[in-house]
């Protein structure tokens, strides 16, 4: 993917300076994009406004100024999306030939190819995330994993998973802001190839894309009823997850809710997958190739704003090399730039919510006050927006907050080991087991280490891989269930 | 009072049909061949304790406590070990500290050794048929196909040890230039509540198909039936499996069960056996994200169960790794 930071191949044959290179300004357009005031919820093929009368405002992250007013969805509101669920699973697309149900799914694969711009840009202003991630990563991993389950909707008896396996039924799903349009792909891609039905809540700060993605669904004439979007706070996704009309719940999110969806869950009989957070290791031995590992450490926190749940969080440096592996990332990770989301250079782009904000600025004064050493890149932050610069921590101990709680931002903690054990010991010391990394060049050791740590996705050489194919989800306190591959449709048949 | 009248009737019993019917380990007196120009001599048989079995070893509840187990028509057996809190704790413990050895062996050594407990029950079909007509009120033949049920699914399952990654496992066709393979693996420590109505067959066709795949078990049997599952735990001590790989509770369902879906160093739940505790247990289960397996509505023990239990307690591990130059 190539939502990594530049290489630095641009300003091939300048002088490197060490101070931040000057670029001139490369803003996206945003005329693809056409904003309305007011968005109300997609229920039955429809726009229809919410029962509440409710709104609230999402807002661009990276200059404070607000993008439209979209409907907070209650409980009459969720009952008819389930209800228009459930009427279209039992009338149009539990029993329709699974070529048919897939060739809706290559029309919407292919909408969001036609439209990736329009949606990149709609993303990068609703989420604060560079233009460079959404257009390389977000919009065309999203457009694949439809192409992908398009393909499953008429093989499904191939899937290993029974001889006639059947839809689970109506699936209430919510997702978080960090990606998305993505998540949302993740979510009802294989849920309506299996012949499932969907009621899905974008999060609140980053709905537009979602309702974009509703637009879409009516673009490609999709029976009413089968996808449906419910806007909303916690209080929504609730009585979502809550309503007894839903068969499935899917969730995308913090550990803490995830817990409390399983609570919700627990005696009802609904069908259960989590996908939660993470505190991944990015292991390198002292054999590894310093300039790759360099690149795949940043990659790992900094990509999305460090707002990844399998961002390589944890930084494990063997002794021997960890003094010289510092300076060169401290290098690397001076030019990386930061500032306006629309610029095609940017590397880092806001903090999504002000809430999201004071949540890693309160870790990060927590790793100063229990005494781990801050180092941060010298650049300048805009003046408006949410905000929060590139930053390395030293001498962090297993005990520390920042070494065991999830920061989601671009905070990098860093730790020393000495011998393989030791790295795995370290690695595995954590309620979570989303992600892992490990860098060396000795193969047998890159898979001793991989069999050992206790996380569902291993990169090695490599980190934050992403594809439709490949299973992706945690071990422990990390949720359960995968998503994605062969291994991604069990959740939705039954 | 009431033991002493149930063995007089069991051995009453065994005189008419000329066999015994309790369970051989707890049976009462036995009446010998009467010795030439003798009376019978009556010779006293050596009964059993039945304990847990906790990291590989026989110990007593550490509470001390017991409780009777009666046959199903009503009459006295034995006294169990009536487990606590903390022989839970224990055997979580012991089980935990197993986990890295056997799942670190290989496929084929664990299925060698789940093949190796078929091999001991075989052996001991008259134990094992004695004490599941006993528990169950089963009539001897039907309880002899359970025993026979119950050896032949260790051995389908010592089949599945070196066959399930490559079902469920593989390489997985990313677009772009990576070896990307996705591997199961056991999750981890799992609690099992056996179910309460087949204190044999059912018992083996929820402990097996865990530790096939190299996690370890804490598994708490059958509350009214416990004698089976003890008598299976001699077999399992005796057939090279490690000591802690399944850690064996005796005792209350709803006494230990709590404690087991609460303890965070539990990965996953089987609740076969929970009953009305299911929902509550579910719950509890929540606050340490545990992978859950709810009981099914009236289980059929003897059909073919091929993945079902198997996949619930495996993990997907997704490796990536760069193809170049």
């Amino acid at each position: 993917m190539d939502g990594r930071p530049p290489a630095g191949g641009a300003d091939a044959g300048a002088p490197r300076t060490g101070s931040p290179l000057e670029y001139a300004p490369a803003p996206e357009s945003r005329a693809q994009v056409v904003l309305e005031p007011g968005y109300e919820p997609f229920i039955d093929g429809e726009f229809a406004p919410a029962k509440t009368g409710e709104y609230l405002t999402t807002w661009n992250p990276a200059t404070g100024e607000p993008l439209a007013e979209v409907a907070v969805c209650g409980e009459a509101d969720v009952d008819r999306a389930v209800a228009a669920a459930r009427r279209a699973y039992e009338t149009v697309w539990r029993d329709m030939p699974g070529a048919e149900r897939g060739k809706y799914l290559f029309r919407i694969a292919r909408i969001i190819q036609e439209r990736s711009r329009e949606i990149a840009v709609l993303e990068t202003l609703d989420n604060g995330k560079p233009i460079k991630e959404t257009r390389d990563a977000d919009v065309p991993l999203a457009a694949a994993h439809f192409f992908y389950h398009a393909g499953w909707a008429d093989k499904l008896a191939y899937a290993g998973l029974g001889r006639d396996p059947r839809p689970v039924g109506v699936c209430a799903q919510v997702v978080p802001w960090n990606f998305p349009l993505l998540m949302l792909a993740w979510k009802i891609a294989p849920a309506l190839a299996a012949g499932n039905t969907a009621v899905l809540k974008p999060a609140e700060t980053t709905p537009l894309s979602a309702l974009l993605f509703a637009e879409i669904c009516r673009e490609a004439d999709l029976p009413p009823g089968v996808v449906n979007i419910v806007t909303g706070a916690g209080e929504t996704g609730r009585l979502l997850v809550g309503h007894p009309g839903a068969d499935k719940v899917a969730f995308t999110g913090s550990t803490g809710v995830g817990r409390g969806i399983a609570r919700a869950v627990a005696g009802t009989g609904k069908r259960l997958t989590l996908e939660l957070g993470g505190k991944g290791a990015n292991i390198v031995y002292d054999d590894a190739a310093v300039d790759q590992a360099v690149e795949g450490v940043v990659t790992g926190i900094f990509f999305n704003q460090g707002h990844v749940c399998c961002a390589g969080s944890r930084l494990l440096l063997q002794e021997s090399i960890a003094e010289e592996f510092l300076d060169r990332l401290r290098d690397r990770v001076s030019l990386l730039r930061l500032g306006d989301p629309l610029d095609k250079n940017t590397d880092i782009g806001a903090i999504n919510s002000a809430a999201q904000l004071e949540r890693i600025r309160e870790l990060a004064a927590a790793g100063e006050a229990e005494g781990a050493e801050a180092w941060t890149a010298p650049c300048a932050l805009p003046e408006r927006g949410n905000w929060f610069p590139p930053t390395v921590f030293t001498g962090v101990t297993q005990a520390h907050r920042i070494a065991r709680e999830e920061i989601f931002g671009p905070v990098l903690s860093v730790l020393t080991f000495r011998t393989p054990d030791e790295a795995v010991a370290k690695a595995n010391n954590t309620p979570y087991g989303l992600s892992a990394g490990v860098w060396t060049e000795k193969g047998s050791r890159m898979l001793w280490t991989a069999q050992r740590l206790r996380a569902g996705v291993v990169w090695s050489n490599t980190f934050n891989e992403f594809d439709p194919a490949s299973p992706f989800g945690g071990y422990k306190e990390s949720g359960y269930g995968r998503e994605g591959g062969r291994h991604g449709l069990e959740a939705y048949l039954g | 009072m009431a033991e002493k009248k149930a063995e007089k009737k069991r051995a009453g019993k065994a005189a008419d049909q000329g066999a015994p019917t309790g369970p051989a380990p707890a049976a009462g007196a036995r009446r010998e061949r009467p010795r030439q120009g003798g009376a019978p001599r009556e010779r006293v048989a050596v009964r059993k304790t039945h304990k847990l079995y906790i990291g590989g070893a026989f110990p007593r509840s550490e509470s001390g406590r017991s409780y009777s187990v009666a046959s199903a028509d009503g009459a006295h057996l034995a006294n169990a070990a009536l487990a606590s809190r903390k022989d839970a704790r224990d055997a979580v413990a012991a089980a935990r500290k197993a986990f890295g050895g056997w799942s670190g062996r290989t496929a084929y050594n664990r299925g060698q050794i789940l093949y190796r407990v078929a091999e001991m029950m075989e052996g001991r079909r008259a134990q094992f048929a004695a004490e599941t007509a006993a528990a169950g009120g089963a009539r001897r033949p039907e309880a002899e196909a359970e025993v026979s049920a119950a050896i032949d699914r260790w051995v389908y399952y010592a089949g599945w040890t070196d066959k399930v990654a490559q079902v469920v496992g593989g390489a997985n066709p990313v677009s772009g230039p990576y070896h990307n393979h996705s591997v199961p693996e056991p999750t981890g420590v799992v609690a099992v509540l056996a179910p309460q109505d087949a204190p044999l067959l059912g018992l083996v066709s929820v402990l097996a198909p865990v530790i096939a795949t190299g996690n370890t078990a804490v598994l708490v049997a059958a509350e009214r039936a416990p004698l089976p599952a003890v008598a299976l735990a001699e077999a399992l001590a005796t057939s090279d499996l490690p000591g802690g790989v399944v850690n064996l509770l005796t005792g209350r369902t709803a006494e230990l069960a709590p404690h087991l879906a609460a303890h965070a160093d539990v990965n996953a739940l089987d609740l076969a056996g929970a009953g009305d505790l299911a929902a509550e247990l579910e719950e509890a289960a929540a606050d340490t994200l545990k992978r859950v397996l709810r009981p099914q509505q009236a289980p059929d023990w003897s059909a073919d169960p091929g993945l079902s239990r198997i996949t619930p307690f495996l993990e997907t591990k997704t490796v990536w790794h760069p193809v170049g130059l």
